[in-house]
C-alpha cells in the first residue's frame, strides 16, 4: 500500500491543469477526489510520474440550470448531486444514483467528473449518464467540445477524452416526470455493483448496464426490444445480449447474465409505474 | 459487590479515542532503519540466484540481505517455533525468518532491505531481483491429500500427523450399528484472512552498550515472545524487554512469533541501529497466519427417536506451509467440541494435518471451537430433518443433563464441564426470536409462492474459555502452562496498583480489572491502576488469547486482593488492638464485631504497612500480594444463537434481518464489555458465513488479497442483535466466570447457515458452502430446479 515516487502539482485553475498535461504529457495524470487513482497508485498499478491535483478547483463546483438540462461542475461532489435539489426534481435518477456510490466517505470526496472519466464499467454514475442520454464538456489545448455519453466510453478504463483534455462540466437532460429506476445488485453496501441497471423511461425508454462489459454500456438489446414494442419479461429476457460480463469471485458470466435479467425488469417495472 | 455486573464505560477509551495511545507505529526514534520486505510471489520455487545489486545502490539503503546471508550471518540460534506438537512423529519443516534456497508460499520473505525511510525501504525492496524456479504448487487440503506433487520437495508425503481421539472404538461401532438414523456431511471451513484494525509492526531499539534489547510488538503475547525471542536467537533472556504498547485488535493473528520480529531483533542488534517494521494491508494477507482451513466430515448415529448415540469426526485440516506456534494443535481445541452441548454415548475423532504451499494457519478468533460448533449444529439440523422434528426438539432431546442445569459433568470427549443449563437459554432465546411467529410467517411466504423466503437458523454451542489447566495442557504436549500473574498492591497514598500478566489488545482489561478490584477492596474504581503488556513491569504473564483473560487473569487478581485483604486484618487488628476474627471486612474498612466505632479504612492500614512504624512482629511492610492462578478446569460457557434471513430466489442474495442472541458466561463483571464482545464476535461468524474466504488459484496465489475483494462486513449488513443472557456460574473459580471474547464467533456462522439451508429447504437444498455468497445461493437453487442435488 506503499505509491511509488511521484510529482505533485496542485493546478490553481482549469487552463493551469492543462498546461501541466500539455508539459508533462503521459507522464502526467489528473487527480480530482482521488478515490479511484490513489488505491492504483496504493497498489502500483498505477504509476504516474507527475499527479496533477484539480481537488481544489472551487469554480468547477456547481449544479446549475441550464434552460433543458442541468449542467454539473466536473469537480462536484457526490455527496453534493446527492443532496441537491435541483437534481433531485429535474433528474431525480442522478441524485439518487450519487446516493448509491460507495460509502459517505467516499460520497464526500469523489467527483463526478472524476468517476466519469475514469470510466470504470463497475461505477454507477456512467450508467446513469448513459440511460440519461447525458453528455461531457471536455476542454484542452484545441478549446471546448461536448462527447455525448454513447461516444464517450471507448475500452476498459479509456475513454475519448483526450490525453491533453479534461472533463469541466457533466450535462443530463432534465427528465421531471419521466420514470426512473437504478438496480444495484452488490453484496455490501459500499461495494461496487456486481451488476447495476439505470432505466429512465421518458416517452421512449432507455436502459443502461453496470459491470457487464469492458465499458459501462446501453443494454442495446433491451432498447432495442422495447422500441420494437416488446413487453417487459420479453425485454428483460435479452439483458444480457450483446454484452461481455466480467468473471470474478461475485459471479460468473451465467450469473452475471441472470442478474441483468432480473434487474433489468426490476428496473422497467419500477420506471414503469409497475 | 457493587460495581461488578453493572455497566461502565471503558476507561481505555478518552486516550484510545483522542490519539493519546501510541501503537507501535506510531513510536519514532531517532536512528531508526526500515525494513522492506522481498516477498516471494511464488507459492512453491526453488530460488536459483538473488541480485541485490541495484537495491544496495538506491537512495537511502543501509543494507539488503538475502536469505542465504541472513543464515551465514549466524542470526539465529533455532528456527521459528512451533510450542505444540501434537504428536512424537509430527513433521516440522525448518522455518527460518527468510527462505535460503526453496519458498513454500507466496509471501515467503527472501530478502529484506534496510533502509532511512519506509517508503524508500519498499522501493528498494522492488529492485532486487529473485531468479524463481517454479515448482508443482499444492494449493488445496485435496491437493494435498492427493500428494502427486509435495509441498516441500524434500518431504515424500504432505501429511504432518495423525492425531486420534476414540474413548471406546468398540461402543462407538456399536452406536452406528444399532443405530435408527444416521447422517453423514462433509462441511469445509474456509481459510479465514483476520483483519485487524492495526495491521502487525515491530520496532527493535538496541543497546550496544549494554547489550539489552527492547523490543515493541503489535502482539497479543509479549510474555511468550519474550522466551521464544532468547530461545530463537540466542540473546539472553534476561536482556529482553518485550513491550506491547495500545493493540489495535488481534483475534489470534497477534499470538505468533513472526519472521519480522526475528529480524527486527537481530538485525537491530547486528547493526546497533533501531529496526522497525510496519505491516501494509497489500502484505497482511500473505504475512500474518490465517485462520480455519479445514475439511471436517462428520456422522451422527441415532434412535427412532433421534437420541444421540454416536459421533464420528474426521478433520482434514491445513497447516499451510509451516508449524507456526500452536498451528497444529488448533484443530485439536475443536476435538472436544464435536458433541456440543449433547449427552453423546460413544465418540470418536481424528485429525490428518497437511502442509500446503499457502501462508501458515494458525489461532482466529475461537481457534477450533467455531469449526466443531459449526459441523455438530449443522449436522443437528441435518439430524433434525432425518427424524422428521423441528431444529429445537432435536436439540432438546438431547442436551446434557436433560437441559436442566447441572454441575461438573463428564463428557463423551474426555471433559468435564464446569456447569450448564441448556433448556432455559434455549426458551429465552426462542421467546425473544418470537420463534412460532417466525415458523407462522415462514410458511405464509411459502403458501403465497414468494420469491423472498424466510430461514430461521438456530445454533446452541458450547465452548472452551480459561486457558487453561496447565496439567492438562502437559496432556495435550502443548509447550507451557496456563496459568496467570497477577499482583496487587496499594500505593502509600491509598491508591491501588494492580500488575497483570494478562495482555490487552482492546479488550478493556483496564476497566474489568479495576472493577475487580472495587467490589474486593471496596475502593473506587478509578483509584485503580492496571500496569501490563510490559515485561520490565510485568515479568510474570501467559498472555491474552483464547478467552483466558478473566476466568484465569482477573481470577488470579480477585485471589490477590484476599490476600491483601488478609494481610491488612492482621494489620488493622494489631493496631485496633483487637483478634483478628473478630474483625470484619466491609466497603474499604475494618471494624470490630459489635464495636462500630472500632474502625479503620483499609487505606489508613495500606499507609501504616507503607510507613512500618508499627507492624505486629516479624510482618513484613507494605501491603502487595501476589498470586498466581492455575485453574482447576476449563470454564465453559454456552448460547443460543437465531439467525433470520430473507433469501431472494431470483438473485440469490442473503438478508439477514434478526438476530438474537442469549449467551452464558457465568458471572459478568462489565455487561458493557460483554456485549461489545458479543456483537463483534457474532459479526465475525456471520463473515464467514456470508462474507469472507480466501480464495486460491491452483498455483497458490490468493485471489481476493485485499480489502477490495476480500469483503469484509461493515455495520450497513448486520442488523441491530439483539442480546440476552442467562447466568450460570462457572465452578471453575471462585468469580464464578467463563469468558466472553470468542462466544458470538462459535455460535454465529452455524446458525447463519442453518437460517439459509431452512429458507431453501422446499427446493431440497440441505447444505451450502461458506460463504454463502449470492451466487452460491444462486447456483444451488438452480440446481435444484433442474433436479440435481444441490
Amino acid at each position: 500500500m506503499i505509491p511509488a515516487t511521484f510529482d505533485y502539482v496542485e493546478a490553481e485553475s482549469a487552463d493551469a491543469a492543462l498546461a501541466a498535461l500539455a508539459q508533462h504529457g503521459d507522464e502526467a495524470k489528473l487527480m480530482a477526489g482521488g478515490h479511484s487513482l490513489i488505491p492504483l497508485m496504493r497498489f502500483r498499478l498505477a504509476t504516474p510520474g507527475v499527479i496533477v491535483d484539480i481537488g481544489r478547483l472551487s469554480d468547477l463546483s456547481y449544479i446549475n440550470d441550464g434552460g433543458d438540462h442541468i449542467a454539473i461542475g466536473a469537480l462536484t461532489r457526490h455527496m453534493a448531486v446527492e443532496t441537491s435539489d435541483l437534481l433531485t426534481t429535474e433528474v431525480p435518477l442522478l441524485a439518487h444514483v450519487a446516493s448509491q456510490v460507495g460509502d459517505p466517505s467516499v460520497r464526500h470526496r469523489g467527483t463526478i467528473g472524476g468517476s466519469i472519466a475514469h470510466g470504470d464499467p463497475a461505477s454507477d454514475l456512467p450508467a446513469a449518464l448513459l440511460a440519461l442520454q447525458g453528455s461531457v464538456v471536455v476542454k484542452g489545448p484545441g478549446g471546448e467540445r461536448v462527447i455525448p455519453a454513447g461516444e464517450l466510453f471507448t475500452g476498459f478504463l479509456e475513454t475519448a477524452v483526450g490525453p491533453d483534455e479534461m472533463i469541466t462540466e457533466v450535462r443530463v437532460p432534465k427528465v421531471p416526470g419521466a420514470g426512473w429506476s437504478y438496480q444495484k445488485f452488490n453484496r455490501r453496501a459500499q461495494d461496487w455493483a456486481i451488476v447495476g441497471c439505470a432505466a429512465v423511461a421518458n416517452g421512449s425508454t432507455t436502459v443502461s448496464l453496470v459491470n457487464m462489459g469492458p465499458t459501462p454500456i446501453l443494454a442495446s438489446a433491451v432498447n432495442d426490444a422495447l422500441a420494437s414494442g416488446a413487453d417487459v419479461d420479453a425485454a428483460s429476457a435479452v439483458a444480457a445480449q450483446g454484452t461481455e460480463p466480467p468473471e470474478d469471485l461475485n459471479g460468473d458470466v451465467e450469473y452475471r447474465t441472470a442478474l441483468a435479467q432480473v434487474l433489468v425488469k426490476r428496473a422497467l417495472t419500477e420506471a414503469s409505474g409497475g | 459487590m457493587t460495581v461488578m455486573g453493572t455497566p461502565r464505560l471503558r476507561k481505555e477509551d478518552p486516550k484510545l479515542l483522542t490519539g493519546e495511545g501510541k501503537y507501535v507505529d506510531d513510536l519514532q526514534v531517532p536512528g531508526q532503519l526500515w525494513m522492506g520486505m522481498v516477498r516471494s510471489p511464488m507459492a512453491h520455487a526453488r530460488i536459483n540466484g538473488i541480485d541485490t545489486s541495484a537495491a544496495e545502490a538506491a537512495d537511502g539503503v543501509h543494507a539488503v540481505y538475502t536469505g542465504a546471508q541472513l543464515n551465514d550471518m549466524g542470526l539465529w540460534a533455532a528456527p521459528l517455533p512451533c510450542a505444540w506438537p501434537v504428536t512424537p512423529d509430527m513433521v516440522n519443516p525448518p522455518h527460518y525468518p527468510a527462505a535460503t534456497d526453496e519458498v513454500h508460499h507466496v509471501g515467503e520473505i527472501v530478502a529484506v532491505v534496510l533502509a532511512d525511510s519506509r517508503y524508500g525501504a519498499a522501493d528498494a525492496a522492488e529492485l532486487v531481483d529473485v531468479d524463481y524456479e517454479p515448482l508443482p504448487a499444492v494449493a488445496s487440503i485435496e491437493a494435498a491429500r492427493d500428494g502427486s506433487a509435495t509441498a516441500h520437495s524434500d518431504l515424500e508425503s504432505n501429511k504432518a500427523y495423525h492425531w486420534p481421539l476414540i474413548p471406546d472404538p468398540d461402543a462407538l461401532e456399536a452406536a452406528f450399528a444399532n443405530a435408527t438414523h444416521t447422517v453423514k456431511a462433509e462441511f469445509v471451513q474456509q481459510r479465514l484472512i483476520p483483519s485487524a484494525m492495526e495491521p502487525r509492526g515491530v520496532l527493535a531499539i538496541p543497546s550496544p552498550a549494554g547489550g539489552d534489547l527492547t523490543l515493541y510488538s503489535a502482539t497479543q503475547v509479549p510474555h511468550i515472545l519474550k522466551v521464544m525471542i532468547a530461545a530463537t536467537t540466542g540473546l539472553p533472556e534476561g536482556k529482553l524487554r518485550i513491550v506491547a504498547p495500545a493493540v489495535g485488535g488481534g483475534f489470534g493473528a497477534k499470538l505468533n512469533i513472526n519472521p519480522d520480529e526475528i529480524l527486527a531483533a537481530t538485525l537491530a542488534n547486528k547493526l546497533s541501529r533501531p529496526v522497525r517494521w510496519t505491516e501494509s494491508r497489500s502484505e497482511a494477507a500473505f504475512s500474518t497466519h490465517q485462520g480455519r482451513g479445514q475439511i471436517q466430515t462428520i456422522e451422527l448415529a441415532a434412535d427412532a427417536d433421534g437420541k444421540l448415540l454416536g459421533c464420528r469426526v474426521h478433520l482434514d485440516a491445513d497447516m499451510g506451509a509451516y508449524m507456526m506456534l500452536i498451528t497444529p494443535g488448533v484443530p485439536l481445541l475443536g476435538s472436544f467440541l464435536y458433541t456440543g452441548v449433547y449427552a453423546v454415548p460413544a465418540f470418536g475423532f481424528t485429525c490428518d494435518g497437511y502442509f500446503t504451499n499457502l501462508t501458515p494457519t494458525d489461532a482466529y478468533r475461537g481457534a477450533g471451537r467455531p469449526e466443531a460448533s459449526y459441523a455438530i449444529e449443522r449436522a443437528m439440523d441435518l439430524l433434525a430433518g432425518e427424524v422428521g422434528v423441528g431444529p429445537d426438539e432435536i436439540r432438546r432431546r438431547n442436551y446434557l443433563g436433560g437441559g436442566e442445569h447441572f454441575e461438573n459433568l463428564e463428557t463423551p470427549a474426555t471433559l468435564v464441564f464446569d456447569s450448564g443449563n441448556y433448556g432455559p437459554n434455549l426458551d429465552a432465546a426462542l421467546e425473544m426470536a418470537g420463534y412460532a411467529d417466525l415458523r407462522a410467517e415462514q410458511q405464509a411466504r411459502r403458501d403465497a409462492g414468494s420469491s423472498t423466503q424466510l430461514g430461521i437458523g438456530l445454533c446452541t454451542y458450547v465452548e472452551i474459555c480459561g486457558l487453561a489447566p496447565s496439567r492438562a495442557l502437559g496432556g495435550l504436549n502443548y509447550g507451557a502452562g496456563g496459568w496467570e500473574h497477577a499482583v496487587v498492591r496499594f500505593l502509600p497514598t491509598g491508591k491501588v496498583e494492580v500488575v497483570s500478566g494478562s495482555t490487552p489488545h482492546g479488550q478493556g482489561h483496564e476497566t474489568s480489572w479495576s472493577m475487580i478490584v472495587a467490589d474486593k477492596l471496596g475502593v473506587d474504581p478509578d483509584d485503580v491502576t492496571v500496569l501490563h503488556s510490559d515485561t520490565a513491569i510485568s515479568p510474570l504473564g501467559l498472555d491474552t488469547y483464547g478467552s483466558r483473560s478473566l476466568a484465569v487473569g482477573g481470577v488470579a487478581i480477585a485471589m490477590a486482593c484476599d490476600k491483601v485483604i488478609d494481610k491488612a486484618k492482621e494489620i488493622a487488628a494489631h493496631q485496633l488492638e483487637a483478634n483478628p476474627d473478630d474483625l470484619e471486612f466491609d466497603a474499604g474498612s475494618f471494624t470490630v464485631k459489635g464495636s462500630p466505632d472500632k474502625t479503620m479504612p483499609i487505606q489508613s492500614v495500606a499507609f501504616g504497612a507503607f510507613t512500618a512504624h508499627d507492624l505486629p512482629d516479624d510482618m513484613e511492610p507494605n501491603l502487595q500480594e501476589q498470586v498466581t492462578f492455575d485453574p482447576p478446569n476449563f470454564a465453559f460457557p454456552f448460547g443460543t444463537h437465531v439467525a433470520v434471513v430473507e433469501v431472494d430466489e431470483e438473485t440469490g442474495r442473503v438478508d439477514l434481518i434478526d438476530y438474537i442472541a442469549i449467551d452464558d458466561c457465568g458471572n459478568q463483571v462489565n455487561p458493557l464489555i460483554v456485549e461489545g464482545q458479543v456483537h463483534g464476535g457474532i459479526v465475525q461468524g456471520v463473515a464467514q458465513a456470508l462474507w469472507e474466504g480466501a480464495a486460491y488459484d491452483e498455483d497458490g496465489n490468493c485471489k481476493n488479497p485485499s480489502f477490495l475483494d476480500y469483503l469484509v462486513p461493515s455495520p450497513t449488513e448486520v442488523p441491530s442483535m439483539k442480546l440476552g443472557f442467562t447466568t450460570t456460574p462457572s465452578t471453575s473459580n471462585p468469580l464464578g466466570v467463563k469468558g466472553v471474547g470468542e462466544a458470538g464467533t462459535i455460535g454465529s456462522a452455524a446458525a447463519v447457515i442453518n437460517a439459509v439451508c431452512d429458507a431453501l429447504s422446499p427446493h431440497g437444498i440441505k447444505d451450502l458452502p461458506m460463504p454463502a455468497t449470492p451466487a452460491v445461493v444462486w447456483k444451488a437453487i438452480q440446481s435444484s430446479k433442474n433436479g440435481g442435488q444441490s
